[in-house]
């Protein structure tokens, strides 16, 4: 599938759903603008909403790092076994270079080889003093589709799915998640009532 | 349907020849007299079959449908990537706008917009950028906070008490801590 194919199937998404409270956006945010000329980087796919709320309202610099299509990828291609090393060569910035990482759901998507991985070049790559945003699902393993989280306003996200090639498989406890992100200090975990968790962390100053 | 009409066309009207000027042969068209008219009222365009390779300059707005690498350079006017345009090249303009398919950074000094069926592999620099539903874009985008001159007010920084604050007041019933 072309990244153009892909991109289609990305905006074959369903209506949005109704925007749904965000425990930790709010502080995510303020944490992202206190510091100068900051740089972000998002996991998800490129949402031209979030693109102008943080590059005009907040004023930062995105990197978008779809990881979500690269997973789908390697899910068609059947080569997830290789997905470590894609991740291994996706964050080619050097460390300590961003100030912030908006991981919405990836993780849930992750085998442990690959989390760990990917844990490990966000924590590189992040700045002290840095927050990372991830959300965490309480269940629905088999479920086939990718979710595309559309900021609102600092403390309400909308989200709408698409289909996609890798199920999310990897339901993750509370300790699993503190250990993935060993180093960082935890600021928040919210479950919302949707059974959504959302882990705020920060790079130690 | 509230779309504007072009304006009518003015009729051509043939100069008189000057003395001594040769008449044009009947089958002859003369493009010299109509090529001046032409580039004042037709957008520039380079076409599906054109490659480029190398620099492109220029002080009007141009179309590209065709496939250009290297580097597009139109500092105070718009670029518009048509959706057969297939560009590999460092691109600077005011505008551009993309349909079709990028590889490359864009910076701009107003906007830059990709469309439904445009596609972007590079870094985006512009004060302003639209991305469309369903568009391609793998990247950085930096939207130059600093130098824009009339930007929307940026967000006042939110205290942790104050964020603490307003997730009580407003969500608390949908919320559980754990």
């Amino acid at each position: 599938m072309t990244d153009r194919q892909e991109s289609a199937r990305v905006s074959e998404v369903a209506p949005l759903e109704p925007g749904v409270p965000s425990a930790t956006l709010a502080q995510f945010l303020s944490l992202l603008f206190a510091r100068a000329s900051a740089e972000l980087i998002d996991l998800g796919p490129a949402v031209g909403a979030n693109i102008a709320f943080l590059g005009e309202r907040i004023g930062c610099k995105i990197h978008v790092v779809d990881l979500y299509a690269d997973l789908d990828h390697h899910a068609r291609h059947d080569a997830l076994a290789q997905f470590p090393d894609c991740v291994e060569q996706r964050f080619a910035l050097p460390d300590e270079s961003v100030d912030a990482v908006l991981c919405w759901d990836v993780f849930d998507f992750l085998d442990p080889p690959a989390a760990g991985v990917l844990a490990r070049q966000l924590k590189r790559v992040l700045r002290r003093g840095g927050p990372v945003l991830g959300l965490f699902s309480g269940g629905g393993q088999d479920e086939q589709y990718y979710a595309k989280y559309v900021i609102e306003d600092e403390t309400r996200l909308r989200r709408s799915f698409y289909p996609g090639a890798c199920p999310r498989g990897h339901v993750r406890q509370n300790r699993e998640i503190n250990a993935l992100f060993t180093g960082l200090e935890l600021i928040g975990s919210v479950l919302l009532k949707s059974g959504v968790r959302e882990v705020l962390f920060r790079k130690p100053i | 349907m509230w779309k504007r009409e072009d304006p009518p066309r003015p009729p051509v009207v043939t100069p008189t020849p000057e003395p001594f000027a040769q008449a044009p042969s009947p089958g002859r068209v003369d493009h010299t007299r109509e090529e001046p008219r032409l580039m004042r009222e037709e957008p520039t365009s380079i076409g599906k079959s054109i490659v480029i390779s190398g620099e492109v300059r220029g002080s009007e707005d141009l179309t590209i449908e065709g496939r250009v690498e290297g580097k597009i350079d139109l500092r105070d006017h718009v670029l518009t990537i048509g959706t057969n345009g297939r560009i590999t090249a460092q691109v600077c303009a005011k505008s551009i706008v993309v349909l079709g398919h990028v590889t490359g950074n864009l910076v701009a000094t107003d906007k830059v917009e990709i469309r439904e069926s445009g596609s972007v592999e590079g870094d985006v620099v512009a004060p302003r950028v639209a991305l469309a539903d369903g568009s391609h874009f793998r990247g950085s985008i930096d939207m130059q906070r600093k130098e824009m001159p009339g930007a929307p007010e940026a967000m006042p920084a939110v205290s942790e008490p104050a964020a603490e604050m307003r997730l009580n007041a407003g969500v608390t019933d949908e919320l559980v801590r754990v």
